[in-house]
């Protein structure tokens, strides 16, 4: 049987694009399949905007990448018809363990909280993943949404315009030009377009090497993220077990600063190393085998005129802590709707702006909290790891010191502080649900409530009375009518209202609040949708 | 600069914790009395707690050296 990364998902096909005399113009041409440039085009297309995703490969990607999908992306998947799909083929987990020498020292659970659909966590190859939304593509298309994927068409060149983009694009059969209005480049840390429109990706390099391996095996460890500091296998470094679907296990070793990296990727020298961590008896199959160094950078900018960089291409992190795609996700949710309302000439362009704003914040905590991680898992001084083991050393004995244990901070969602688009929080309820959150969800009968907010501006009430519907400047907000009696688990008053008695939420399409207030005041959520879409 | 940090005498038994202090590192390795000191760091740190407090003393100590 061959493997889906063996396997052409999108082989090239010819385009009508082709054969024009002008170039065709497109309302948004996306560069990269990979799970953001996928996710940003289902979000598009499943709202009516016409949307081709270019990718100079016709199939998933191959190797280690990413395999840890939090809660919000997938309440984000939720959203875009293919959550269900993710978390089915997925391995739940919730517990991590942390191994100092050849102890234990510390266990940490992720609670599942009550009343959410979705788990914390699932584990899950990034290929499977990629499979999956270009199945949920294949079956959009089937339904006749405006969405196409061309393999093989590699972009060779873009031209900068004040109203659209240009991109001459090398496909099997020569190159054809085609323009976008917007331009979404989701082409990876090494992105090609960064390049060539010849702007800066600055950051901090790290100079530990990691091996990382896939491989299949028939293990009985549980589902749990196993995290080691300086274990007898691996003396003076680290290491990381984490389980994937299919028997796949994710092995990460720190080899530490000069290696020979050629010489470390060979098998022979790679199957001691595993053995001496999974036993000698262990017996398994090398799906994946790579040595890689990590850097943490972002550009300075994610908006470029009519273009927009999401994911890797635009901010990198160290895998610890699990935010890279799922930043990248945050990312798609963040663009699709915002240009949306742009090309159907319902925002101003500078809505695009606040991507740039509320990502480029999204990106810098991500960056932060990685960064963290990673000088704690390789200390660069003397001091700095005599500090870190002693912290080690603490939380086998003490529980306080748990909390200083940084084996990687995990992915959390984005609260927007600060953002353009919020209006002035008017509520006195939890800061969880305050301006610029993202909606923690809410068990209602058979339902949940993020299932009910949809692609669209929710003005969503809480015992409180408003008007079916209203529309500002060609935007509309639909109320959701809610009690705090439809959730007797008490999981949506303690969220959205805390001791308020009522209360009432403006909610973006990509479900942050925007604004909140005890009871309906026409001129003041009228001005708050106005500043949710650029207009104030 | 505010001022929560306690620079003011307020040991209880100073000869005695200077004294308890040099004892623990009685016979040790450097690294593990180095290992020891950055244990008590934390220790310490974690009953003060306050933040602010915290980046005082931590000031105060990269400023009161002999060299710099």
């Amino acid at each position: 049987m061959s493997k889906i990364f063996d396997v052409p998902l999108y082989a090239y096909e010819h385009s009508p694009d082709q054969d024009e005399g002008m170039p065709a113009r497109h309302p948004v041409v996306i560069i990269g399949a990979g799970p953001v440039g996928l996710a940003t085009a289902i979000d598009l297309a499943q709202q009516g905007i016409k949307t081709v995703i270019l990718d100079d490969n016709d199939r998933v990607s191959f190797g280690s990448r990413a395999i840890c999908f939090a809660k919000r992306p997938l309440e984000i998947l939720d959203r875009l018809g293919c959550g269900e799909a993710m978390v089915k083929r997925g391995v739940q987990w919730d517990t991590g363990k942390v191994f100092f020498d050849t102890r234990q020292v510390y266990e940490f659970s992720l609670t599942e909280e009550e009343g959410h659909k979705n788990p914390a966590f699932i584990n899950l190859q990034q290929y499977t993943f990629e499979q999956v939304l270009v199945e949920r593509i294949r079956e959009m298309q089937a339904e006749g949404a405006p969405i196409e994927i061309r393999g093989r068409n590699k972009v060779e060149a873009i031209g900068q315009h004040d109203t659209h983009v240009t991109l001459e694009v090398e496909t099997p059969e020569g190159s054809y030009t085609i323009e976008a209005e917007w331009l979404v480049a989701c082409d990876g840390a090494n992105s090609p377009t960064r390049r060539m429109l010849g702007l800066d990706f600055d950051g901090q390099v790290f100079e530990d090497n990691f091996l990382i391996a896939d491989v299949v095996m028939k293990a009985d460890f549980p589902s749990e993220r196993w995290f080691w500091f300086d274990p007898p296998f691996n003396r003076g470094q680290s290491a990381l077990l984490h389980k994937q679907p299919d028997n796949v296990w994710r092995i990460d070793l720190q080899l530490g600063r000069d290696i020979d990296k050629e010489r470390e990727k060979r098998p022979e020298n790679v199957v001691p190393r595993l053995k001496a961590m999974l036993g000698d008896d262990a017996e398994f199959d090398l799906e994946w085998v790579s040595i890689y160094t990590f850097q943490c950078c972002r550009m300075e900018r994610f908006r470029h005129g009519r273009t927009l960089f999401a994911g890797d291409s635009a901010h990198q992190v160290s895998p610890f802590g699990a935010r890279g795609a799922n930043s990248g996700l945050q990312d798609a949710d963040n663009i699709a709707w915002k240009l949306k309302l742009v090309l159907e000439g319902n925002a101003p362009d500078t809505l695009m702006d606040s991507y740039n704003i509320e990502r480029v914040y999204g990106a810098e905590e991500n960056i932060l909290n990685s960064t963290r991680s990673t000088e704690f898992i390789t200390p660069k001084s003397e001091m700095s790891r005599i500090l870190r083991d002693a912290v080690l050393d603490l939380s086998a004995h003490h529980a306080f010191a748990q909390p200083l244990v940084n084996s990687g901070r995990l992915s959390v969602p984005c609260t927007y502080d600060g953002s353009m688009l919020n209006s002035a929080d008017a509520l006195a309820a939890p800061d969880l649900t305050r301006p610029g959150s993202p909606c923690p969800d809410a068990p209602l009968g058979d339902d949940h409530l993020l299932n009910k907010l949809g692609n669209s501006f929710v003005l969503l009430t809480i015992d409180a009375d408003a008007p079916d519907s209203f529309e500002e400047d060609g935007v509309t907000a639909t109320r959701l009518a809610l009690s705090a009696r439809d959730d007797p688990s008490l999981t949506l008053k303690r969220q959205y209202l805390g001791d308020a008695t009522s209360g009432i939420y403006l909610i973006r399409p990509d479900q942050h609040v925007a604004a909140r207030r005890e009871s309906f005041d026409e001129p003041h959520f009228r001005a708050a949708l106005r500043r949710a879409t650029g207009k104030e | 600069m505010s001022d929560k940090l306690i620079l003011s005498p307020n040991l209880d038994n100073a000869d005695g914790f200077f004294d308890a202090l040099a004892r623990a590192h009685d016979g040790l390795e450097k690294s593990t009395s180095d290992a020891l000191n950055a244990r008590l760091i934390f220790l310490l740190a974690n009953h003060i707690g306050d933040d602010e407090v915290l980046t005082e003393a931590l000031k105060a100590a990269q400023t009161s050296g002999h060299n710099r």
